[in-house]
């Protein structure tokens, strides 16, 4: 009986669309895409929420300066949040991402303050790469463990990770007996993008460029392979859209990024420096992107590559729709659940690693309550917590609605509980939107 | 149709197979053996063991004790990759889809097509999904959607495809036709009949005595975990498999009186 009404609703909303085609509406052109009306939906958000505050706060938020910092701001909770939609995808939780990133911050920076100094002495070049990537290991390490702890003994991963959540805490404190480890090495704070930590205006439009090529080259590729199998393809105009929108953004965002100069203190010595005259009008040096923003941006492509085009997102997507079937499919679901906690782990190392670069110091509250807004963001870019669907441009979105609110309302000077109270409220009624919506579009 | 059964070597010989849960013995103690080319119905009521027994087989549970041979050869299953590098494909009675994925992820799940670069091959999995499902079921189309989004029929028509696109050897199929109606019912026995004449062998699981004995060349009744016994479907009457089912005795020790209760 119910396959009987599944066939005729699926029928009718064959129908429907078919209706909807004819009138060639604005939604069945978005269909002709392929583009996640999800994803639409929520670029829509953020420029409503951009432009609003642009002019509650007087036009102070759409400006290079502004955006810059807030594309600096979002990195560390877009980087975590990628990893956090495969654990949520698979049906887990990690609660314990912001206590990880203290342990895991506080040990990276007292490798480089205190341990590694004695063998190599201070600023030694090698010094920034051997933190970081003992740091990843670490990461590794405790995600891992923590995964075994799920997968193969068998313990839910929301009691696991909130044992995490205490333990990391307690160790990231004894690690340095409570104290601030600072400063960092030379090399290392580039990695927070404060205050040398920006790749210049050229190079960041080489970035754009860039990405804008592998960007048609993907749709290109994409097309001839479809192509080559005889499946049916989107129409031209769609591809065309896809491509002047993708390119337009990534250019229209170095454009912005780029007209934040150098403030004029240091354009100025900077022009000492090198021996440039002070022109008229002040020096305008680009800054360019930050470096947590293009670690961001590297570890979202990375996490959209594994989530879609591996072997081991496919699994972590198939344990998250029906973990009976994976197993029965031959899918090693317990290691695969293990490898996605040792995953995150690394991203927190990356994350902790930008945090402590951008702080110039570790401390052990580092990260406090951040593995609310990781979670937070991953679940209003579309991830259902029930498991077996999100997605990693989603979450990366969701990171940047939330740091958007955060900061136009410091821009407003709106007090700091008000702030909670509005992004609490926020994310319920996202997710509230996003599953009345989701309800519309089954039945 | 009849396969002669005493020359050959058996695509599967399961011996002395116990399985228990707790203290409950789900299968005790229980011998069965598969030709090529033949189907042997497993009937039986709830919690008679059909399914643990073949799950033995399918890799998804561990027998306690007993061996398996495959064509002659003794081998160790346990797990399901186990059971597919020996040929056996298992089409569940529920279904076994990973519901948020399209249909050819679920056709490849776990043999994934790869590209030269060691990344998914999409297009090629598609594309021998279409193929499989020109054959199998030719209006299906849904090829992108996840498979929960498809009827009934259509997510049975993914499943036996994943399961028939393998060159197996050894079909177990656990309540084919439970979720069909009279149409796909029917096109499952046609299925069945094409892969026997391939020289396939199948462990039919049923409730449908009516489907046993259109499909089956032998039928293996079970009753609380033991083999009641295998007969040829030829020698026996529907009465005679009832009478196995319910009251766990073979055809000439049923008394007159218990065929008459069995009637009611």
């Amino acid at each position: 009986m119910a396959d009987a009404t599944e066939i005729i609703e699926a029928d009718e909303k064959i129908e429907g669309d078919e209706k909807k085609g004819a009138r060639r509406s604005f939604g069945a052109m978005l269909r002709a895409t392929e583009i996640d009306t999800h994803f639409v939906g929520m670029v829509a958000a953020l420029l409503v929420i951009w432009v609003g505050f642009h002019i509650m706060s007087g036009g102070t938020f759409l400006t290079a300066r502004n955006l810059w910092n807030l594309s600096v701001q979002t990195s560390a909770v877009a980087i975590m949040a990628t990893g956090m939609v495969l654990i949520i995808v698979s049906r887990n939780i990690d609660l314990s991402v912001g206590s990880m990133l203290a342990t895991v911050g506080m040990a990276m920076a007292l490798l480089q303050a205190e341990i590694l100094p004695k063998w190599l002495g201070y600023d030694h070049w090698a010094t920034w790469i051997i933190a970081l990537i003992l740091g990843m290991l670490l990461g590794a390490a405790i995600g891992g463990l923590q995964g075994f702890v799920v997968a193969y003994v068998g313990v839910p991963s929301f009691i696991v990770t909130l044992g995490g959540l205490l333990v990391w805490r307690g160790v990231a404190w004894w690690e340095a007996s409570g104290r601030t480890i600072a400063p960092m090495d030379a090399t290392f704070q580039l990695l927070g993008g404060l205050p040398r930590g920006r790749i210049g205006g050229v190079p960041s439009w080489i970035v754009g460029i860039v990405a804008s090529v592998a960007f048609v080259a993907m749709l290109i590729v994409g097309r001839r392979r479809r192509l080559k199998y005889g499946f049916r393809l989107r129409p031209r105009w769609a591809e065309i859209v896809l491509g002047v929108f993708g390119c337009g953004a990534v250019l229209g965002a170095v454009a912005v990024i780029n007209r934040y100069y150098m403030p004029e203190n240091l354009a100025r010595q900077f022009a000492e420096d090198h021996g440039i005259a002070w022109p008229e009008g002040g020096l305008h040096i680009s800054l360019g992107i930050a470096s947590p923003v293009l670690i961001a941006i590297g570890v979202g492509l990375a996490l959209t590559f594994i989530a879609t085009r591996v072997r081991f997102g496919r699994y972590v997507y198939a344990i998250g729709g029906n973990p009976e079937a994976a197993e029965l499919a031959g899918i090693n679901t317990r290691w695969t659940i293990v490898k996605s906690f040792a995953l995150m782990g690394v991203l927190v190392a990356l994350a902790a690693a930008v945090q402590v670069a951008r702080l110039n110091a570790a401390v052990s509250g580092l990260g406090d309550g951040t593995e609310l807004y990781v979670i937070a963001a991953a679940v209003i870019g579309g991830t259902s917590l029930l498991g077996g669907s999100g997605t990693i441009s989603g979450a990366v979105l969701g990171a940047l609605v939330m740091q958007s609110l955060q900061s136009g309302m410091v821009l407003m000077g709106v007090d700091a509980p008000i702030q909670q109270i509005v992004v609490g409220v926020v994310l319920v009624v996202a997710v509230a939107i996003d599953s009345i919506y989701r309800r519309r579009s089954t039945t | 149709m009849t396969v002669e059964t005493t020359q050959q070597v058996p695509l599967v010989e399961m011996r002395d197979i116990r399985v228990a849960f707790g203290g409950v013995h789900a299968v005790d103690g229980v011998s069965i053996d598969l030709y090529p080319g033949e189907v042997v119905a497993l009937v039986g009521g709830n919690g008679a063991g059909k399914t643990t027994l073949i799950k033995t087989l399918s890799g998804a549970h561990r027998a306690d004790s007993g061996q398996i041979k495959v064509n002659g050869e003794r081998v160790s299953i346990t797990t399901p990759r186990d059971a597919k590098a020996l040929g056996v494909e298992t089409l569940y009675q529920t279904l076994a889809l990973a519901d948020n994925v399209d249909a050819p992820a679920n056709m490849f799940l776990g043999r994934e097509l790869m590209t030269r670069w060691g990344t998914l091959d999409d297009t090629a999995m598609e594309d021998a999904t279409r193929k499989v499902m020109g054959r199998l079921n030719p209006v299906f189309e849904n090829f992108k959607s996840p498979v929960n989004s498809l009827s009934g029929g259509q997510r049975q028509s993914v499943a036996i495809a994943r399961a028939v696109h393998f060159n197996a050897r050894i079909l177990i199929m656990d309540e084919p036709s439970a979720a069909l109606g009279p149409a796909e019912t029917a096109e499952v026995a046609k299925l069945i009949m094409q892969l026997k004449e391939e020289g396939i062998g199948i462990f039919l699981i049923s409730h449908d005595i009516h489907d046993v004995f259109d499909q089956a060349d032998r039928i293996a009744v079970m009753l609380q975990g033991k083999l009641v016994g295998i007969v040829k479907k030829d020698d026996v009457t529907m009465d005679d498999v009832l009478a196995m089912i319910i009251i766990g005795k073979l055809p000439g020790e049923v008394t007159e009186s218990e065929l008459e209760d069995l009637r009611g």
